[in-house]
């Protein structure tokens, strides 16, 4: 390199100081960070409300109200997939780390950039006033006809849930832009590393699916204040076409979900045993396969819904395609792991239990895909934990890989490796005791959704909550060493990891324009020249 | 005559161009697919009631449906001048087309004031507020609720387009624009024929299937 990695200049940190030079920056790192720290804010808030949930089905017989619980669930679940799972990995790490990738200086349109955190910080205001005044008792579906007659906050709500999708598609198409017209020279696509494919698909996904759940929330928010009856079967409409609409997005957001997730697992995976990853172009294409199928199987959430049994059977046969190209992934990271030298560091401990989590999601998604076997567990427990799997198994561990792989390079600082250990180990463990638990519960016939249950499910549920303080303690720990390591953590050098990606070759933390010249890319993904770790770690 | 700067994160002025081109016509494939979660509830509500939807289409104004197709069609081809207009270098005749475009703007929003005034008095609202006696099909309120929020969404539009010609127009007046850098003036351009487009839609599946 032709720096010194020693010589403390300017950062995009440090490069302009106070709190005005971030709310008004139009760098990509910045605007990366500053939705991180707002999305992990709400996982915190969305976690806390997951306690409650918890803790009122520690034992039968009510701690909260019925009303106070249904509320909790509600937003419990609308803060986790709408303000923080969904934005986060491509908000934050995909912000962060797309420009760098390629070889660019930032995305194609900063500003627009800056404007889509705003807009995002505007619908989880929104959000979160509906939460302070009363809350919202719909559930996250806010399934109508139900959504039109409770009192509660459901306009504020859904309000939100719009103003969120706008920020969504700004990103996705300021992503889509980038990656066709801003690669630098030599980057073609099949040089670009796989978690931007996975990236590029999730943005292709938000793109097309989110004016959708815009239009839906749109015509909700109408419904409740002119009464336009579109949902209302008492005014000659139909409540089941908003759960066409709903899913139509809702099913292709839960790739939004777990395609980053994926893309992160393939940098994990290949980084930490030291090898070039298997399969490059069925794992890179196979993103693209996901993302198209996502849009086509939406109606396996309502088998039970009226629905023909003709569109019952195409869409649960449509429903297992998934699998096809989920496989292919699955088996290639496996075969790149195979015989690999394999470092068990903590990023690489959050990916293997990702591989282990989703793989338990993805076998379940296909019990349920099969129509007889999800008439009998439609909204028992066992839906809620095969959506814990995929969500929090998959997204969330993927997303804890990332950041812990990408900390360093991000702040320039390590965090201790033997607390992040134990914080994932406390996690994982908590994980499968809290939601592993559910499987038997719902498949014993417990509903979701009530807050309150028979005795004879009583040890699983306390089990199941005991669990879920393990994974509050683990997450715990977490934060505070990442905020710990802010101010304390031992300096990174550039490569602490021996990655072979572009962000690898610069600063820890990069400086405001990325590269001191632009890249030249001159080989394929995963060996760009010659990089060695510099083994600081 | 303000010289334009090309962002320092693109090499070249072809490149921003190119980069803002195509993420307008992403932009745009969300507002086709915003619409189209309208066009759905159309084509379901439709199918369910076809007698209804022929006799409430009666009680919208074809005559004003039929001029104000005619204006956004005069305006989407005074834009498309502008657009000419401005590569050529020749900012005054843009603007005054520009001027033009905003006119024919306006006068759809007018005649569109016009028929929803005529629309309350009717009684003639969407859902619960329906309270129009003439038309006999006890449905007919489905109609005008999808009436009222597509043509809404659309008129929405209109004014967010006014908003950018007005824009484009105080910039083209400045100088801003000419063969070196039109971005602006294109992208308004490729918005406006949308919103011009998607009325051409609306207007036969609203007004003429009676
Ligand atoms: C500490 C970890 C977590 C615990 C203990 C937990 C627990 C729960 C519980 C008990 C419910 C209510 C189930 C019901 O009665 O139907 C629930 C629902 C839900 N959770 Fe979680 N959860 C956790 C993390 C997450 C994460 C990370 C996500 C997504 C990113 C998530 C998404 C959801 C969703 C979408 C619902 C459905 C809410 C509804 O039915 O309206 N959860 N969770
Ligand atoms: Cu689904």
């Amino acid at each position: 390199m032709a720096y010194d990695s020693n010589d403390h200049h300017k950062n995009y940190i440090n490069a302009e100081k106070g709190i005005w030079s971030w709310m008004t920056t139009l760098d990509h790192k910045r605007i990366g960070v500053m939705y991180l720290f707002a999305t992990m804010f709400f996982f915190a808030v969305g976690g806390i409300f997951a306690m409650l949930v918890r803790l009122e089905l520690f034992k039968p017989g009510p701690f909260f109200s019925p009303d106070t619980y249904n509320k909790f669930f509600t937003l419990h679940g609308a803060i986790m997939v709408f303000m923080f799972i969904i934005p986060i990995i491509p908000a934050a790490l995909g912000n962060f780390f797309l420009p760098i990738q390629i070889g660019a200086k930032d995305v194609a349109f900063p500003r627009l950039n800056l404007l889509s955190w705003y807009i995002f910080v505007t619908g989880s205001l929104l959000l979160v006033f509906s939460i302070v005044s009363g809350g919202v008792d719909t559930g996250w579906t806010f399934y109508t006809p139900y959504s039109i007659r409770t009192a509660t906050s459901v306009i504020l709500a859904t309000l939100g849930v719009f103003v969120l999708g706008f920020s969504g598609i700004l990103t996705g198409l300021n992503f889509v832009t980038t990656i066709h017209k801003l690669r630098a020279p030599g980057m073609t696509f099949h040089r670009m590393p796989l978690f931007l494919w996975a990236i590029y698909a999730t943005a292709i996904i938000q793109v097309l699916a989110t004016p959708v759940i815009g239009i839906t929330t749109a015509l909700l928010v109408m419904e409740r204040v002119l009464h336009i009856g579109f949902f209302d079967p008492k005014l000659g409409g139909d409540p089941v076409l908003f759960q066409h609409f709903f899913w139509f997005y809702s099913h292709p957001a839960v790739y939004i979900m777990i395609l980053p997730g994926m893309g992160i697992v393939s940098e994990v995976i290949t980084a930490f045993s030291k090898k070039h990853i298997f399969g490059y172009h069925a794992v890179a294409y196979s993103s693209l396969a996901i993302a198209g199928i996502s849009f086509i199987v939406w109606g396996h959430h309502m088998f039970v819904s009226s629905q023909s049994p003709l569109a019952n059977f195409l869409f649960s046969l449509l429903t297992m395609l998934v699998a096809i190209p989920t496989a292919i992934k699955v088996f290639n990271w496996t075969a790149t792991m195979y015989k690999g030298s394999i470092s068990l560091k903590t990023p690489m401990l959050y990916a293997l239990s990702f591989l282990f989590l989703f793989t338990i999601g993805g076998l379940t998604g296909l019990f349920l895909a099969a129509i007889s076997v999800d008439v009998h567990l439609h909204d028992t427990y066992f839906i809620v934990a095969h959506f814990h799997y995929v969500m929090m198994g998959g997204t969330v561990m993927g997303l804890l890989a990332g950041l812990h792989y990408w900390w360093p390079k991000m702040f320039g600082r390590m965090y201790p490796e033997k607390w992040g250990k134990l914080s994932c180990a406390l996690t994982f463990i908590g994980f499968n005791l809290t939601f592993f638990t559910q499987f038997w519960l719902g498949k014993m016939g417990m509903p979701r959704r009530y807050h309150d249950y028979l005795p004879e499910y009583t040890p699983l549920n306390i089990a199941s909550t005991v669990g879920s303080w393990f994974i509050g303690a683990g997450m715990l720990i977490m934060f505070i060493y990442f905020i710990w390591s802010l101010f304390k953590g031992k300096r990174a050098s550039e490569n602490p990891w021996g990655g072979k990606t572009l962000e690898w070759t610069i600063e820890s933390p990069p400086t405001t324009h990325n590269f001191h010249k632009e890249p030249v890319i001159t080989t394929g993904p995963y060996e760009y020249g010659e990089l060695k770790t510099t083994g600081e770690a | 005559m303000a010289e334009h700067v090309v962002p320092h994160h693109f090499h070249s002025a072809e490149q921003a161009f190119e980069s803002s081109k195509l993420g307008l016509w992403l932009f745009l494939v969300t507002e086709i697919l915003l619409f189209g979660g309208l066009f759905v509830t159309y084509i379901i509500y439709r199918a369910m009631y076809p007698d209804m939807f022929h006799e409430a289409s009666h009680h919208l104004n074809r005559p004003l449906g039929f001029v104000n197709t005619l204006v956004l069609i005069c305006s989407s081809f005074t834009m498309a001048m502008a657009v000419n207009k401005t590569q050529h270098n020749k900012s005054n005749r843009a603007s005054q087309y520009l001027l033009l475009t905003l006119m024919f703007a306006a006068t759809f929003m007018v005649i569109k004031y016009f028929e929803y005034m005529h629309k309350f008095h009717d009684g003639l609202l969407p859902g619960a507020h329906f309270t129009n006696t003439e038309i006999t099909h006890p449905k007919a309120d489905l109609f005008f609720s999808l009436y009222f929020m597509m043509t809404g969404l659309h008129g929405t539009h209109v004014l967010v387009g006014m908003g950018l010609i007005l824009w484009v127009l105080i910039r083209s007046n400045r100088g801003h624009f000419g063969s070196h850098y039109s971005t602006p003036v294109e992208l308004t351009g490729i918005y406006w024929h949308l919103v011009d487009l998607i009325w051409i839609y609306l207007f036969p599946l609203l007004y003429l299937i009676g």
